[in-house]
């Protein structure tokens, strides 16, 4: 049998051919690419509403205690109640699931995609690494405007509950009260939920996406969505 | 002597469902010979793609080896088969499997982009290709803004990109016209006859009889009998009727 030259090692890509491409796909793709960013930011938004909702009422009732302005009935108690964390732990679910779900749509309807760039000589690295990039992208962005929308919600609902006062209390900056609860404040909540959309948003993509790419071409071309 | 590119031995492929098997190749032995067009026959279900996917290293045998080029294709490793796909095989497919966020210009350099072609280069080639499939005033449309046989033309600009030696086409003409089908069909051929690339094609397309230099029939996952062009002429007279 004629050999001819042997098989060579297939190259990696430039990482800025790499970046240039999830640009193209997300840009092209826009209106999907929003609808899975708008499950992120609705995620994160749900989530920092509550949350910060609940640093907001926390520090009110705080500083109520403090300057003596009863405000708040005897009720009020020092920390979280076990409604509110409830009410968090229920909403980092919602937020979860939420995000976990958009991203593994959007990438199982892709995997026809990736069983042809497989064909057409993509390692699977590269396949995952598109994946990574395009999802961290939504994922900041979804999660950035998710917690700003959630804390203008929380604003909107203490200024119900609170009137003025609560731009005199605003927990914007971490604190430690000599009781009670540490407070985050506002600006690490904001924080925090960028950070866990993105993450969430990157592992719900990359995950589904790698193992995507792991299977033969054939297979992944199968799929039909 | 001839000079063998693809040559299976005792290939077996068997899909598990559960616990069902099913055996979709029954050990296939072939040997197909350098710039030969090749045409696999069968009815629905025999095995043409399976075996395609065994060729083209989209999919791995269950049992036995194929050898591209010499190569036992289970000795390569995971990037060798990703330089493989990009070098050696240009796919076509029946549903044509364009990435349809890229433009016909953007499915063209794709190919090229994997194997590391400068920009520029990949841009002229790009045009030169899709001119060639005589897409030339549609270079930037999306795969949504075309026919079917424009789509089909494009997927076989883009099967070129790295100047493949061997093509695989799996029903490339099951989703056109008479006419779409033979234009693609003649496109095909000239480019087995012209560049000397060889031809492996699946089909149910009789047309495809008569640019055939070999019709492998397969039937329940084995090779039932391989016909040569002169055995085959005298049956094209027979459905020429078609
Ligand atoms: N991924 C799979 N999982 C399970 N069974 C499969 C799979 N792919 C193919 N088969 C089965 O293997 C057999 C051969 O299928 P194959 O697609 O190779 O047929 P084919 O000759 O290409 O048919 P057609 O002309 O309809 O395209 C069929 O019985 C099919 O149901
Ligand atoms: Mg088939």
């Amino acid at each position: 049998m004629n050999q001819r030259a042997p098989i060579e090692e297939q190259i990696d890509l430039p990482f800025v051919e790499s970046l240039r491409i999830s640009f193209q796909s997300l840009k092209i793709r826009f209106g999907r690419s929003i609808i899975t960013t708008a499950g992120i930011t609705l995620g994160i938004a749900f989530l920092v509403s509550v949350w910060t909702n609940n640093e907001i009422n926390l520090a009110l009732q705080e500083s109520g205690r403090q300057s003596q302005i009863n405000t708040f009935e005897e009720t009020t108690q020092q920390g979280i109640s076990t409604k509110d964390i409830w009410l968090i732990i229920m909403s980092l679910i919602v937020c979860v699931v939420g995000i976990a779900n958009s991203m593994l749509m959007a990438v199982t309807e892709r995997f026809r995609e990736i069983g042809t760039m497989k064909c057409l000589g993509a390692l699977d690295g590269f396949v995952v690494r598109l994946f990574l990039l395009e999802s961290g992208f939504q994922g900041f962005s979804g999660a950035l405007i998710g917690a700003l929308l959630g804390t203008l919600g929380a604003i909107i609902l203490g200024l119900k509950d609170y009137g003025l006062d609560l731009f005199f209390y605003f927990p914007l900056l971490p604190a430690q009260p000599e009781e009670g609860a540490m407070q985050l404040g506002v600006i690490v909540v904001i924080l925090l939920g960028c950070v866990l959309g993105m993450i969430l948003a990157v592992i719900g993509s990359s995950f589904p996406a790698w193992r995507a790419a792991k299977l033969p071409p054939a297979e992944a071309m199968r799929t039909e969505v | 002597m001839a000079d063998i590119v693809v040559k299976t031995e005792d290939v077996v492929k068997e899909y598990r469902m559960g616990s069902n098997v099913l055996r979709a190749l029954d050990g296939i032995n072939i040997e197909i010979n350098r710039g030969e067009y090749i045409s696999l026959m069968g009815p629905s279900g025999s095995g043409k793609s399976t075996l395609f996917n065994m060729i083209g290293a989209l999919d791995r045998p269950t049992e036995g080896r194929v050898y591209i080029d010499g190569q036992n294709m289970s000795q390569l490793s995971q990037r060798q088969i990703a330089a493989f796909r990009c070098h050696r095989v240009g796919y076509i497919f029946q549903s044509y499997n364009l990435l349809h966020v890229r433009s016909a210009h953007g499915n063209v350099t794709l190919p090229m982009i994997f194997a590391g072609i400068p920009e520029k280069e990949r841009d002229e080639k790009a045009e030169k290709l899709l001119d060639m499939v005589g897409l030339g005033d549609r270079i930037y449309h999306l795969p949504d803004e075309l026919s079917g046989g424009q789509r089909q033309r494009v997927a076989i600009a883009r099967a070129l990109a790295n100047d493949p030696s061997i093509i695989l086409a799996d029903e490339p003409t099951a989703n056109l016209d008479t006419i779409t089908g033979r234009e693609i069909i003649d496109l095909i051929k000239r480019l087995n006859k012209e560049q000397g690339v060889t031809v492996i094609s699946a089909t149910h397309d009789l047309k495809m009889l008569d640019v055939s230099d070999r019709i492998v029939d397969i039937r329940d996952g084995l090779v039932e009998r391989i016909r040569n062009r002169d055995e085959i002429e005298i049956e094209v007279g027979e459905v020429g009727g078609e």
